[in-house]
């Protein structure tokens, strides 16, 4: 009996807890995140956004929350019941389950795995069927054309994702995620005879791509100015048509977990993840999870004011700046990334 | 070990049980859906036994675009339950017979499997632990510097095949509305549009 709890029990309880604490915070972030994103595009059309719920409309997302999941849900007769209550479960749990592998700060990680940027990737190149299975199963026209184009759009733009991956694996040589921010601690900043600093990290070394993986990072989440997997001024709301209650509740999570999640990719890819941005004394005192907060909002603010300001793609220009724009600027930085780390010696 | 075992038989069972789902269920997309349920429970195989590099390119090229590429046009087909399904117990003595000549083959092949003399010295060489190689490195190793050659053949292989397809079903139609992106943008207001002062009542 006891090595019953030792072997299986008190691993596993572990485990559990720390998966519950991260899902828990980032649950609250996210229910705070997308007020962030209503009261930002508010702002930037000069109204107020929500702001009745609690104090300055705190409350809001828990607000809502609460009347998705007091709704009945409504199932069409003509949908295939089992895949059209399986598509929103799929997206919301493949969305959270790639946090396993983001480290907050040193050591803060749930599996620190050798593979952690492939982890990654593959979730995300499965996020597509949540959105696939439920236009589908929905069998309505508006729901199937948007779930064709998103898949579309997702597999197109994971190509240049996986590109720009690629670069900055290059520059690390490790795939493991505290590795790749652990390396941006020493950069070209110091090379140059700076001391450690923000221009050490890959966003000032590798500045195109930076600029391309952002805006792949929208596209592939189906953020403005690419959203049209739901464009609701010709599909009504793309894949998302059919569902209400709950199902519409968990699509909208997932989707907004993948944001925060390309937002936290970004940081840890670009920006440095928790290093703090001068090496000096009272901000190496700041935690480095605050660090990573704060770079992750930073990024999400972009990702926001994006939507605020620019108008939506047409779906040809979309396919045309995946293929014809993205695909071979970040093909050619490849190959100029790896001869310049050859060439200068400072490959890994 | 402990928990990796219940994991290994969760995986297994979900495994095997999709797998036969996917021959079992009626509609097609049922079956897709099945089949990429059986990768994913092999990349957690996978997993289980080390190969962690495998799992995830498994993962990533295997379920996150060649079944979607199933699933695209699985879902596109117009297809008619029924009939598919009266048809099924005839052809099934021909597929059975299919089977069992794959499975005499390969145990026939596999029973006189030699390595080749050089592949063989690699073989035997010793296997450094895991956390001073880690599985993509040594895969790199391989690869790149054992097998660059045989590498390199295999991506030409594919790069033909992918400039065939393209040949193959590339048409120049004639009479069609293409959209030209530079056009588009070095348009101008002088030459788009005319600004017409219209008397109230008259009309242009």
């Amino acid at each position: 009996m006891d090595g019953f709890i030792t072997t299986y029990v008190w691993p596993g309880a572990i485990i559990l807890a720390q998966s519950l604490l991260v899902l828990v915070a980032l649950l609250l972030f996210i229910a705070y995140i997308l007020y962030a994103d209503r009261k930002i595009w508010a702002a930037v059309q000069l109204r107020r956004g929500p702001n009745v719920v609690g104090p300055w409309g705190l409350f809001q997302s828990f607000a809502d929350l609460l009347k998705f999941v007091f709704k009945e849900p409504v199932i069409p007769s003509g949908a295939n019941k089992g895949v059209f209550l399986l598509a929103p479960l799929v997206a919301v749990t493949l969305a959270l389950a790639t946090w396993a592998v983001i480290p907050f700060d040193a050591g803060w990680v749930i599996a620190d795995i050798n593979v952690g940027i492939l982890f990654v990737f593959a979730i995300s190149s499965l996020e597509v069927y949540g959105i696939i299975m439920g236009g589908w199963a929905s069998n309505s026209k508006y729901p199937f054309l948007g779930a064709l184009r998103s898949a579309a759009q997702m597999v197109s733009y994971e190509v240049s994702i996986g590109f720009v991956i690629v670069a900055v694996l290059l520059c690390v040589g490790s795939l493991n995620l505290t590795d790749i921010v652990m390396a941006q601690a020493d950069g070209i900043g110091t090379r140059m005879g700076l001391p450690n600093s923000l221009f050490d990290w890959h966003w000032f070394a590798l500045f195109p791509l930076f600029i391309i993986f952002f805006i792949s990072a929208l596209a592939e989440t189906n953020r403005p100015p690419f959203d049209l997997p739901e464009a609701e001024s010709e599909l009504v709301a793309g894949f998302m048509v059919e569902y209400g209650s709950t199902p519409y509740m968990m699509f909208m999570l997932g989707e907004y977990a993948a944001i925060v999640l390309m937002c936290a990719l970004t940081t840890i890819l670009f920006l440095g993840g928790w290093l703090p941005p001068l090496d000096v004394w009272f901000l190496n005192w700041v935690p480095g999870i605050i660090w990573f907060v704060l770079k992750a909002c930073l990024v999400f603010f972009m990702f926001s004011m994006v939507k605020a300001f620019v108008p939506r793609y047409r779906y040809d220009q979309l396919m045309r700046l995946g293929w014809k724009v993205f695909l071979p600027i970040s093909l050619g930085m490849l190959v100029i990334v790896a001869f310049v780390l050859k060439l200068t010696g400072t490959a890994p | 070990m402990g928990l990796q075992a219940l994991f290994f038989y969760l995986f297994a069972f979900v495994a095997v049980a999709s797998a036969f789902m996917v021959i079992a269920a009626r509609n097609p997309v049922h079956s897709v859906l099945f089949l990429i349920l059986t990768f994913f429970n092999a990349a957690g195989l996978f997993l289980l036994t080390g190969a962690e590099f495998l799992a995830m390119i498994l993962l990533v090229v295997y379920v996150g675009a060649v079944a979607v590429l199933f699933l695209f046009v699985v879902m596109m087909l117009d297809v008619d339950f029924a009939e598919m399904k009266s048809g099924a117990l005839e052809y099934a003595p021909v597929g059975a017979l299919v089977g069992i000549i794959l499975a005499a083959e390969l145990i026939i092949v596999l029973a006189g499997n030699t390595f080749h003399p050089a592949a063989a010295g690699s073989g035997a060489s010793p296997i450094p632990a895991l956390s001073e190689r880690t599985n993509t490195q040594a895969l790199g190793d391989v690869l790149y510097t054992d097998y660059i050659f045989y590498f390199q053949i295999a991506g030409m292989v594919l790069l033909v095949a992918m400039i065939g397809a393209i040949v193959l079903t590339l048409r120049h139609r004639e009479h069609i509305k293409r959209q030209d992106i530079n056009q588009q943008v070095a348009r101008t207001p002088e030459t788009a549009i005319e600004v017409v002062k219209v008397k109230p009542g008259q009309g242009i």
